[in-house]
């Protein structure tokens, strides 16, 4: 590859983190002019800030597509074909554990909560950094047990809402126990933990594992694995919440 | 300046601490399972070193602009001032439409943006033979979106529980997964997951965490959270009765 057309990729990437924050950037202009009217306080600090989110969303993604995701999907591929359970079994939950640890999303998360929830008095001062790492400890493990779920049934051919209503009666049986100052973030932690890192490595193994295994579909039963690890966190966040509250 | 030069430097230690998990998971399966050298090593090591520095970055930038965007958007928009009142007006929830109308243009306008989105309604297209038109679905999504999230913000300025409408939701949920067509059921529960963006958590989390500071008797550690379940429910309800609507459209133009 030459430097001209690196530097056109580069572009490329930069155009797509930029259209990630387009539509939020227009709404907020829109609203700061017309509906507040009035200048938006620390412009300066905020935009240089949005620059940095771009800068670093590019590298971030432009470093997973060179050399994570093809070593996934290829990872993915060799361990379905090679028809070991047990290490496919230990794969899926490493998998699910290690790339939810590394999620940008959960990181900022787990560290406003702390912040939250030591400001109304619930946790001590100096117990944050631990309360934000037990944070995304949890929902990191609850992610990994929600692959290997998620995988047995492909190869079991389980059928999905069963599972999916039964995980739903088990998050409506925590709500009653848990205490009332987990149950909102315990909620939002299943749809924090699936977005850049996870769902197109989970996707691929999903995908994968139909494509290999006989009489399934791809289509059909590649997809699913999402669910899981979107519902078992909250289940989990809110025993964290018992243990800690 | 020095400030920031501190702060990234701490910011890269955590990273590199947060993507060693993976590290080590690759590099051990690739060695001990598989026993196979790791393909393109220069590539992976050069996309390694991209991972943690952009990482590093975007959790800088975090800080410095997302979540000061959506708190002082909501501290704005619930600001006394603003809504032009005393302390009665405060605490009735039709003083603070212009926070829902801005949840709901926020929601709609990330979701039909949102690329992983655009993959599925693509592959519900495939699946359903045609059934599913990919921008039909698009636009029913990102209406959910902007639905569930001016209902999230309704829900924290009335202090309401969470978990009211979140089993109503549930419900509602499962009653359409018997109706629906089976092959599009995992579709419609993944598509949950998929609306809620790196970019976008951070803000809509500091929405209504600034809102249930602004608004007078609400609590951010029982009210602050929350609109980002809202958001990764709605899809689903909204997906299973586009499949739904289409089927029976089809239905009924074929009689």
């Amino acid at each position: 590859m030459n430097y001209k057309s690196y530097f056109l990729v580069i572009l490329k990437k930069l155009w797509a983190a930029v259209t990630d924050l387009i539509p939020i950037i227009l709404v907020v202009v829109f609203f700061q002019t017309v509906v507040i009217q009035q200048p938006f306080p620390q412009i300066g600090e905020v935009i240089f800030g949005i620059l940095l989110v771009i800068v670093g969303l590019m590298l971030f993604i432009e470093g997973l597509e060179m050399g994570l995701f093809p070593i996934g999907e290829s990872m993915a591929y060799a361990l379905a074909k090679k028809g070991s359970l047990f290490w496919l079994m230990v794969f899926s939950f490493m998998l699910g554990f290690s790339t939810t640890i590394a999620e940008p999303a959960l990181i900022a998360i787990a560290k406003e909560a702390s912040v939250i929830s030591s400001g109304a008095g619930l946790i001590d001062d100096n117990q944050k950094e631990t309360y934000a790492m037990g944070l995304r400890l949890t929902v990191a493990f609850s992610v990994g047990l929600a692959i290997v779920i998620g995988v047995l049934r492909i190869l079991k051919g389980w059928p999905l809402h069963y599972l999916i209503i039964g995980g739903y009666l088990l998050v409506m049986l925590m709500t009653v126990i848990a205490p009332k100052a987990i149950i909102g973030l315990a909620y939002d932690a299943g749809g924090v933990t699936t977005s850049t890192i996870t769902v197109p490595l989970v996707t691929a193994l999903g995908i994968g594992l139909a494509t290999v295994i006989k009489g399934r579909s791809p289509l059909l039963d590649g997809f699913g694995l999402i669910a899981f690890a979107s519902l078992l966190p909250m289940i989990f966040v809110m025993a964290y919440g018992l243990f800690w509250f | 300046m020095t400030d920031y030069f501190t702060d990234f430097a701490l910011i890269l230690f955590y990273t590199l601490r947060d993507v060693l998990p993976i590290l080590v998971l690759i590099v051990s399966f690739q060695i001990f399972v598989l026993k196979q050298p790791i393909p393109h090593l220069k590539r992976v090591i050069i996309g390694g070193v991209y991972v943690v520095l952009g990482l590093a970055l975007f959790l800088l930038g975090l800080e410095k602009a997302l979540f000061p965007v959506g708190e002082i958007m909501a501290s704005q928009l619930s600001d006394p001032s603003f809504i032009g009142s005393t302390g009665t007006e405060l605490t009735n929830w039709k003083s603070y439409y212009w926070i829902y109308i801005f949840a709901a243009l926020i929601g709609f306008s990330t979701t039909i943006a949102e690329p992983s989105l655009i993959a599925v309604a693509i592959k519900a297209n495939e699946v359903s033979g045609g059934t599913v038109n990919p921008w039909g679905l698009r636009i029913t999504v990102a209406i959910g979106v902007a639905f569930a999230l001016a209902l999230g913000t309704f829900r924290i300025v009335t202090g309401t529980p969470l978990y009211i409408y979140i089993m109503v939701g549930y419900i509602i949920v499962i009653i359409q997964t018997f109706f629906a067509p089976k092959k599009l059921i995992a579709l419609a529960y993944d598509s949950g997951g998929v609306t809620t963006s790196t970019v976008t958590v951070p803000i809509v989390a500091a929405l209504g965490l600034g809102l249930s500071s602004a608004v007078p008797g609400r609590n951010p550690a029982i009210d602050g959270f929350g609109l980002i379940a809202f958001a990764s429910l709605f899809p689903i309800i909204a997906v299973l009765g586009y499949t739904q609507f289409m089927n029976m459209k089809k239905r009924i133009i074929k009689n």
